[in-house]
């Protein structure tokens, strides 16, 4: 009994390991350059650490590659995820598409987590960074960032029977917010006098939410609006709150050439609208048209 | 399925990259698993010297890997000898450098540990007989050793499988980050996919690591008596 238990669990093992690592060679073996392979950042910094202390590549090095290296979220539905055909997908990554095939190489992503963006970047392991980055000063010590090309402010959605349009609305009421995002600190900051029920997670809060807890909740005013366009009974009083922030990429400190390029070629395709196309194309599901104008910006054209 | 969010496992080739997410956790862990039982014997052998400089560096070797949490030494490996020494290392690379040097560290321990529960009069009569130190270690010692190492090694092995987890944060897509990748692009349309998807990595690490340890367990009741 014992003895075929183990030979049971033997053949398990090795099915299991043959399978994995068929599939793993699989996709090893594949030079695809959406295979959402981390591999890819090789070759980014193999020239830089060659051409002596510079860490970043210069955009003649990129397009003698052939190929530039961009980091992108993988998992931020619906600014760069990727679809279930295993291709990087979203708004950010419509952008890093078309920058390569307007300098004319191939593209090479790698998935970046929000906390090592910048480290990405410090060590040229990525030409560009386009993970909905948001432009901060403490950012901009570390690294440049081109023309933004979205918004991001913080919003505020209430029930639809108590519309909150003005902070000043609240009185007595509780906002929900989540603890660690730029919400909480903005409130605690600015407006100490309104009361916050905070929650660990954005689940919570949600649910919080819609079990009419608190009059209102604030967040980013992506998550506000994509919450409010998913759920009945909801609206966003308040789109935007605070200093309004702006999401743009970012290269590595001192690579002004590939800057500006980045720049000048964004100008073009804010002349084309190709943010606005961009946006009907991978946010319009999530956000709706009425956002389109409020989040998008195309670079060089005056708001 | 629709209330597990299973549905989207069969999403285009979801499962498929599932899978091959595994592939890439089971190859980093294998290579690891391979170089730190060969240095892991040798180091583990290097502990048990009595001299004082190699009791020093086993020492402060030791207490880096105990001490040192497996996260950060991905970071300074990936980005750390690249911007000290300009040193440019592949993700995967780096996974297998952190994971081997945990492993050589921790093997090292064990053996030295089974070495060391080998009473002396064994090492003692062995001599008195006439053997010399080679053939004491092959024909007495190590016989035993490894009775004494396997189960405990094979549990390492495990954790090793287990850890890979964490080299999603330098860019590595292995299963957990596939599984991330999958229930975040469906996070509207299946937001259940999180408890389907989720669960099917469970019983993926499950059936990779659950006959690992079916075999140390059977190795000590066959080796116990």
């Amino acid at each position: 009994m014992r003895k075929r238990f183990v030979g049971i669990a033997a053949v398990a093992a090795a099915l299991v390991l043959a399978l994995g690592l068929l599939a793993g060679c699989g996709s090893s073996g594949s030079s695809s350059a959406a295979s959402a392979s981390g591999s890819a950042s090789a070759s980014a910094s193999e020239s830089a650490s060659a051409s002596g202390s510079a860490v970043y590549r210069t955009l003649d090095d990129i397009k003698a590659s052939g190929k530039i290296v961009i980091g992108v979220f993988s998992d931020k539905h619906p600014f760069g995820y990727v679809d279930e055909g295993g291709e990087y997908a979203g708004y950010d990554v419509e952008l890093a598409n078309r920058l390569a095939e307007d300098l004319g190489v191939e593209v090479e992503f790698v998935s970046t987590e929000a906390a090592n963006r910048v480290e990405y970047l410090e060590t040229g392991k990525v030409d560009v960074i386009l993970a909905n980055f948001t432009v901060t000063e403490e950012r901009a010590q570390k690294v440049d960032f081109c023309d933004p090309y979205m918004n991001v402010a913080l919003g505020v959605v209430s029930h639809d029977d108590n519309v909150i349009t003005d902070l000043s609305q609240i009185g007595d009421g509780e906002v929900i917010v989540i603890t660690g995002t730029t919400a909480e600190t903005y409130l605690t900051e600015n407006n100490p006098e309104i009361k916050l029920k905070k929650f660990e997670t954005y689940a919570n809060a949600k649910t919080a939410f819609e079990n009419k807890e608190g009059v209102a909740w604030a967040n980013d005013n992506t998550e506000v609006i994509a919450f409010a366009n998913s759920a009945k009974g909801f609206t966003v009083g308040i789109e935007e709150l605070g200093s309004l922030d702006t999401i743009a990429p970012a290269v590595s400190k001192g690579n002004t050439e590939l800057l500006q390029w980045i720049n000048e070629d964004m100008e073009k395709l804010g002349a084309e609208k190709f943010f606005h196309a961009a946006y009907e194309k991978t946010l319009l599901d999530v956000y709706g048209a009425d956002y389109e104008d409020t989040l998008v910006v195309e670079p060089g054209q005056a708001k | 399925m629709e209330l597990l969010g299973l549905d989207v496992l069969f999403k285009g080739s979801n499962a498929m990259r599932l899978l091959q997410g595994l592939g890439v956790a089971v190859e980093i862990s294998i290579i690891s698993v391979v170089i730190s039982l060969v240095l892991g014997m040798l180091f583990g052998i290097f502990m048990t010297w009595k001299n004082p400089v190699a009791r020093v560096i086993s020492r402060i070797y030791l207490e880096i890997v105990r001490i040192m949490p497996q996260l950060v030494l991905l970071f300074i490996v990936f980005f750390g000898a690249t911007r000290a020494l300009g040193l440019n290392v592949s993700a995967e690379l780096s996974s297998i450098i952190v994971f081997s040097f945990w492993g050589v560290g921790e093997m090292g321990d064990l053996v030295r540990g089974s070495l060391e529960s080998i009473p002396v009069h064994q090492y003692e009569s062995a001599a008195a007989l006439g053997m010399t130190k080679g053939q004491i270690y092959y024909h007495v010692v190590i016989p035993q050793a490894v009775r004494r190492l396997i189960p405990m090694s094979i549990n390492l092995v495990t954790r090793m499988i287990k850890t890979t987890s964490l080299i999603l944060m330098i860019g590595v897509v292995e299963v957990m980050k596939v599984g991330q990748q999958i229930i975040e692009a469906n996070r509207m349309v299946s937001p259940n996919a999180v408890f389907g998807i989720y669960g099917t990595i469970l019983l993926l690490y499950f059936l990779v690591c659950w006959p690992i340890s079916m075999l140390a367990r059977h190795l000590e009741k066959k080796w116990s008596n």
